[in-house]
């Protein structure tokens, strides 16, 4: 019966292994919506080593199918986990698959979308439910919201980040290790190196609060008072990319049109005018501050708040009162 | 090499006028100008390095409305030798997963060592089909490079894929499909010369008929905007933010004030 098909949600796994923050927001939302719908809601984790992360799963959700593909420990995991994810759906016949928005949940989306012929609504900041998942979308960097349905009763989303607080289920679900048969039929790509830059912890999307700075900043130098502000609120450091195109931080911590799009309950922006290439990848944020010397910058229309001045005496004066308000 | 990057026309950023047509809730790409994506030009500058470096040329393809020529030639203009431009009345409004297919069937009939593509596209911002015409096609795929490193001799591509602690080193057998994004580069500005020779390359123009023929992975398969697998169901501003608040003390008083500000709405 097409009415009481689930909704699943896909496990991603962070690099330890563990469930990844953002699948917990999404088994949250899956978990909201097989409520709102009626349906049930299975997650699903396909993995070397898919244990950790499927009982992290079954927290949020009431029954987690666990399969364990050795080929994703020394290879890119998007097609192996596509072509097993699209051949389990075929035997269990889900009608809705949520995955996060990332890197790995587009990659995998865009194989399942291929492999299943399904159609995906991209970039969810809310999802309500009527008959179906109804998706809110920001387009245009954050210009414009648009409310969208899938045309069929079976379909993807992907689910930005911090779009809604993961909340255990009341009891924790089950974990059910299956198998799928058949071959990967699409060629593997071989993982011959893995290289771990210094002190990044999470990926800058996930991160609660984001402290990032711009040209102002001046140097790499300039990043060290970012950093211990950063690490001061307890959280990560995001960059323009005039900061990064400078090589004063990674391309990773990059936030705007040709880096990452980021809605943190707070994201604090140190010698950053406002362009717009980088407003589109942090407009949507809850709570805006800016420090720059610039009254007139772009970024005084959308900031909550902006201190004028010069942000080698205001960043460390926070960092004080910061500190002095932790104890 | 032979290098074939995917490009799409998409609305300025910059122009700050992106806007949804009413009556069909479309993208109006007559009220905006049309630039090339940004991650694309990424993607056709590392192309262009690596043609430069190991010999060979690079060629676009496009799946884009009617006015896609003008964006066409600039990137032509930035030193790919040709293009393939599918555009249909019937492709308007088109969703991702018909993209994919359409791309997947102009590359069918196509030579090359590596497709590249932008990591996703600042109008849609789905990023999704690349993967999925590296799956119709049975491509290996390789995402988010910071490096893309062939070996023509050993036929195998290695590339740096981003990852959010590091990078992971992949390697797969050429023909693959590499995703490229800003760390490879910034991309040239065409010179004067570039684009003067670009008015007299080859951008083939194809429709739907052409490239959906028999055994392509659109074929027989729904396409267009006829075929889109959602719909829009209403479009709107975001609430306006509340005025900003200006801080103009001295550091001490308003870093005070910025750590009040914070604790009022329990960010701290």
């Amino acid at each position: 019966m097409a009415a009481a098909d689930p909704i699943w949600v896909h496990g991603e796994l962070a690099p330890d292994g563990s469930l990844a923050k953002i699948s917990t927001e999404v088994a949250t939302l899956a978990r909201q919506l097989g409520e709102a719908g009626g349906r049930d809601v299975v997650g699903v984790v396909i993995a070397a080593e898919p244990d950790a992360a499927a009982h992290d799963l079954a927290r949020f959700v009431p029954r987690v199918l666990a399969v364990t593909e050795p080929a994703t420990a020394d290879h890119a995991a998007g097609a192996i986990v596509g072509q097993r994810l699209a051949a389990l759906m075929e035997r269990e016949q889900p009608a809705y698959l949520l995955v996060g928005a990332g890197p790995e949940g587009r990659d995998l989306a865009g194989v399942v979308s291929a492999l299943a012929g399904w159609g995906v609504l991209v970039n969810a900041v809310g999802v309500t439910w009527d008959d179906g998942p109804i998706v809110t979308m920001s387009v245009f960097g954050g210009k414009l919201t648009t409310t969208s349905r899938l045309t069929a009763d079976h379909g993807i989303v992907t689910v930005r980040p911090n779009v809604i607080s993961a909340e255990p289920a009341a009891a924790p679900g089950s974990v059910e290790p299956t198998t799928v048969d058949g071959d990967l039929a699409l060629p593997q790509v071989r993982i011959v190196d893995r290289v771990e830059a210094a002190g990044v912890a999470a990926p800058i999307e996930e991160a609660r609060i984001i402290v990032a700075g711009g040209r102002g900043v001046g140097g790499p130098d300039g990043f060290k008072i970012v950093d211990e502000l950063a690490a001061a609120l307890g959280g990560a450091v995001g960059a323009t990319r005039a900061a990064v195109d400078s090589g004063w931080i990674p391309y990773a911590q990059q936030i705007g049109q040709t880096g990452k799009i980021v809605k943190p309950a707070l994201y604090l922006a140190l010698g950053i005018s406002g362009a717009i290439q980088h407003k589109v990848g942090m407009q949507t944020a809850s709570t805006i501050v800016a420090v720059n010397r610039d009254p007139d910058a772009p970024i005084a229309e959308f900031a909550d708040v902006i201190v004028i001045g010069d942000l080698f005496e205001i960043a460390p004066a926070l960092l004080t009162a910061l500190r002095d308000r932790a104890g | 090499m032979r290098i074939v990057v995917l490009v799409k026309p998409v609305p300025d950023t910059a122009s700050g006028g992106e806007r949804l047509r009413p009556d069909n809730w479309r993208l109006d790409r007559a009220a905006v100008p049309a630039v090339v994506n940004a991650n694309d030009e990424y993607a056709l500058e590392a192309a262009l390095k690596l043609t430069e470096a190991h010999g060979g040329d690079v060629t676009l393809v496009s799946m884009a409305d009617p006015g896609a020529p003008d964006t066409m030639r600039k990137a032509l203009a930035m030193g790919a030798a040709s293009g393939t431009l599918v555009t249909d009345d019937q492709l308007a409004g088109s969703d991702a997963l018909s993209t994919t297919r359409v791309l997947a069937a102009t590359l069918q009939g196509m030579e090359y060592d590596l497709v590249l593509a932008g990591a996703d596209t600042s109008d849609g911002g789905a990023g999704i089909v690349p993967a999925g015409v590296a799956t119709l096609l049975g491509l290996p795929y390789l995402s988010y490079a910071a490096k893309i490193a062939p070996d023509p001799a050993a036929g195998t591509v290695r590339v740096n894929r981003i990852t959010p602690t590091g990078y992971e080193v992949l390697e797969a057998p050429m023909p693959a499909l590499v995703v490229a994004t800003q760390a490879l580069g910034e991309p040239r500005y065409p010179s004067l010369k570039g684009i003067m020779a670009a008015r007299s390359k080859t951008l083939e123009t194809k429709s739907l008929v052409d490239v959906a023929t028999g055994g392509s992975p659109a074929a027989g398969a729904p396409l267009g905007g006829a075929a889109a697998t959602s719909a829009v169901l209403g479009s709107e501003a975001p609430p306006p933010r509340a005025a900003t608040r200006v801080i103009r003390e001295p550091a001490d008083e308003a870093a005070r004030q910025v750590v009040e500000f914070l604790a009022e709405r329990r960010i701290i």
